[in-house]
């Protein structure tokens, strides 16, 4: 028996599972952002950022006591080795940053400015009005690329499997309370593409399908084989994007650390939703089509 | 055992790993030219730098007027080539803003602060009065006396500024006249006699280094309008090369893990597949030194994250070629009509792609602009390297008859 004719199971008929699965996933994310919401880095609500390495070793608490001559003890510190600290504050002025590092170095010696980011409530909201232009135009200009490639259906079927993408990374930063920042809008709107990348390939296997094969062939059962026929493809592209971002979550240090882990998950889940998802959501749009009395198609 | 197709190959393999060395490695001590590392530039996020963003900002006295925009977008210019930075970026943005960017300074917040100081000098006499303003004068010097040590900054007047100011102090013998810089008054001393030479001195600098930025305040003129910080973004130069060494191992590991996957999974088209991959790769920083591509850290990412498609075109392609092949198709004829049957799909699917890219460079600002850049540009080239150098590294090495069994192309 042929590799390509092994198909365990029956990808349109158990259908309802996968539409199960993908629910309660999205459902725990909406829950929590929701209620816990989404942790929103400076980029988005306006603050100051200091990454710092002080000449000796220091403690949290510390650090918090000369914050607190600027009113500032309010601010997350967050230690990422012996030296060096992450204070994420309300937005200061460049007199109060100044004058606060001149404060950190008479207490721990040199102080080195790893990074540093200031951003005015402006810019933050510029940011987030941008942020969802972005994501609605690449919709737009999608759903008409593949309508006019394939069919009106197929683009909804596929924009469906994207926004599970986006609602599933969305839903783990929340439950996690990752930051959200701006390298975190270009991550959703790479696995925006990658998703539908994957949704393509299959759909052109279906379409391709339509034509050759034989007559009478229900229409569950071709996008069935479709899938089949493109699983090693989907599982093998994913695996080598998975490789890089692996390696770039281990070795690749801090700065990114957040946009690999949103490609990664959203990646991952671009492949889940573009088999177990627009496959059979194009299945059902299809199915409510031939149903409608006088709507049957050739 | 086709020869002059295998020595072909040969041939391709040795290019491609002497070109790959060559342009990336010092292999001899005296040659510098390494352009797919020299002419790539780097990022402020890998080289250390500042990036800010400046407003003009209404005040009741000073309106925002596009003229003083202009203005202050000149004297910023003037102040940044003072400070003697290599390729700083002085651009305006919409109507009142501007973007400047330094790379590889000491004290970036230091900088900065210079940047926006409005440096509004003023001379007034003991009732209030305004005598003289920074617009008269002619040029602005630091120096330090040899003996005593004291660092000053020499001001010279223009010649209708030298004559007020002679008029000025002859009036005012005997008592004092204040220097104000930003209304801040700096010193106040007393008049001994008038002074015709259109000369003053401000004392009190701790450092030359300290005089030096404010003799270039005071010579590039005060800025006609408020200018505050929106946003400002500073990298330090070891964070920066810690991000690129940090990026460059986690590339090659990834790239490593690819290469041995692709060979593993599809024997002989995966092998030709790797080596059409490090040719991808090498085209693509070609694209890069040619069009001087800002490399940022996303950037980096948008680069590996191609791979994957790059790749993944190979992937359809093979995987079509299986099916042709169980078909009972010949190899030659199986390799065309799988490419010939994968290309539309690859096609429709990177088209996807590359709208988001697009997009996203659209709406996106700096390290976001060039995540999407590296990604279209890696988006282009993969398809380009797929469908053309993948197939005819297929055929040369189908054709040289070195692996004539089709199970070691996945039948």
């Amino acid at each position: 028996m042929k590799l390509r004719d092994r198909m365990p199971f029956h990808f349109i008929k158990l259908r309802w599972i996968w539409y199960v699965i993908s629910a309660v996933i999205i459902l725990t994310g909406i829950v929590s952002l929701s209620t816990r919401g989404l942790n929103l880095g400076i980029d988005f609500t306006g603050g100051s950022l200091l990454d710092v390495r002080f000449e000796r070793t220091a403690a949290v608490q510390e650090v918090r006591e000369v914050l607190g001559a600027y009113g500032l003890e309010g601010a997350s510190i967050q230690q990422s080795d012996a030296n060096t600290f992450l204070i994420r504050s309300r937005e200061l002025s460049e007199e109060e940053n100044n004058q606060l590092i001149q404060s950190l170095e008479a207490q721990f010696g040199e102080v080195d400015v790893r990074r540093g980011e200031r951003v005015g409530p402006v810019i933050g909201q510029e940011l987030i009005q941008k942020a969802v232009l972005a994501l609605l135009v690449a919709a737009v200009l999608m759903i008409i690329y593949i309508s006019w490639r394939f069919e009106l259906k197929q683009g909804i079927a596929a924009i469906v499997a994207v926004l599970h993408d986006v609602l599933v990374v969305l839903g783990l930063f929340s439950l996690l309370q990752l930051e959200v920042n701006t390298a975190f809008v270009a991550a959703i709107l790479t696995v925006i593409g990658y998703s539908i990348n994957d949704t393509i390939i299959i759909f052109d296997r279906v379409r391709e399908n339509v034509l050759y094969m034989k007559k009478g062939m229900a229409f569950e059962d071709v996008i069935n084989s479709s899938l089949w026929q493109t699983m090693a493809r989907s599982i093998n592209t994913a695996l080598t994007v998975v490789f890089v971002l692996v390696a770039m979550l281990i070795l690749g240090g801090t700065t990114i650390q957040n946009m690999v882990v949103a490609l990664l998950v959203g990646i991952v889940s671009g492949v889940y939703s573009s088999v177990f998802t627009a496959g059979p959501v194009f299945f059902d749009l299809k199915k409510f089509e031939r149903r409608r009395p006088g709507a049957a198609r050739a | 055992m086709r020869w002059d197709r295998l020595l072909k190959l040969a041939a391709i393999m040795l290019v491609v790993a002497v070109v790959a060395v060559v342009t990336t490695r010092p292999l001899f001590p005296g040659v510098k030219w390494l352009p797919l590392t020299n002419l790539i530039n780097l990022g402020l996020d890998l080289k250390g730098g500042v990036h800010v963003v400046l407003e003009a900002e209404e005040t009741p006295e000073v309106p925002v007027t596009t003229e003083r925009v202009k203005q202050a977008m000149a004297i910023i210019e003037t102040r940044v080539n003072a400070f003697g930075v290599s390729e700083p970026v002085v651009q305006q943005e919409g109507s009142r803003r501007i973007i400047v960017e330094l790379a590889g300074i000491s004290d970036p917040d230091q900088a900065v602060s210079n940047l926006i100081r409005t440096a509004y000098l003023e001379f007034k006499t003991e009732d209030g009065t305004t005598v003289l303003t920074g617009r008269q004068l002619k040029d602005a010097t630091e120096a330090q006396n040899p003996q005593s040590g004291q660092v000053v900054v020499n001001l010279e007047f223009e010649p209708d500024g030298a004559k007020t100011f002679a008029d000025v102090t002859a009036a005012n013998v005997g008592r004092r006249i204040g220097i104000y810089l930003d209304e801040r008054l700096l010193q106040e001393p007393v008049v001994n006699e008038p002074i015709p030479s259109g000369r003053a001195q401000i004392t009190g600098y701790e450092s030359l280094e300290e005089a030096h930025n404010m003799a270039i305040l005071l010579r590039s003129g005060a800025l006609p309008v408020k200018l505050e910080v929106m946003e400002k973004r500073t990298v330090g130069p070891t964070l920066g090369a810690d991000s690129l060494d940090k990026s460059v191992k986690a590339g090659i590991a990834g790239i490593i893990a690819i290469l041995i996957f692709m060979a593993v999974y599809y024997r002989v088209p995966g092998l030709v597949a790797d080596l059409a991959l490090i040719i991808y790769g090498l085209l693509v920083f070609m694209v890069f030194a040619g069009f001087h591509v800002t490399m940022t850290l996303p950037g980096i990412a948008g680069f590996l994250l191609s791979l994957g498609m790059a790749v993944d075109a190979n992937v359809i392609i093979f995987e079509r070629l299986k099916e042709e092949l169980w078909n009972g198709k010949s190899l030659h004829a199986a390799i065309d009509a799988g490419f010939k049957r994968a290309f539309v799909a690859i096609l429709d699917a990177n088209v996807t792609t590359l709208i988001a890219a697009g997009v996203l460079y659209y709406f996106g600002t700096g390290p976001v602009k060039g995540f999407a850049l590296t990604l279209s540009i890696g988006i282009l080239a993969s398809m380009f390297t797929a469908i053309t150098m993948t197939r005819w590294l297929l055929h040369l090495v189908a054709g040289s008859n070195l692996v004539r069994n089709v199970k070691m192309y996945g039948a």
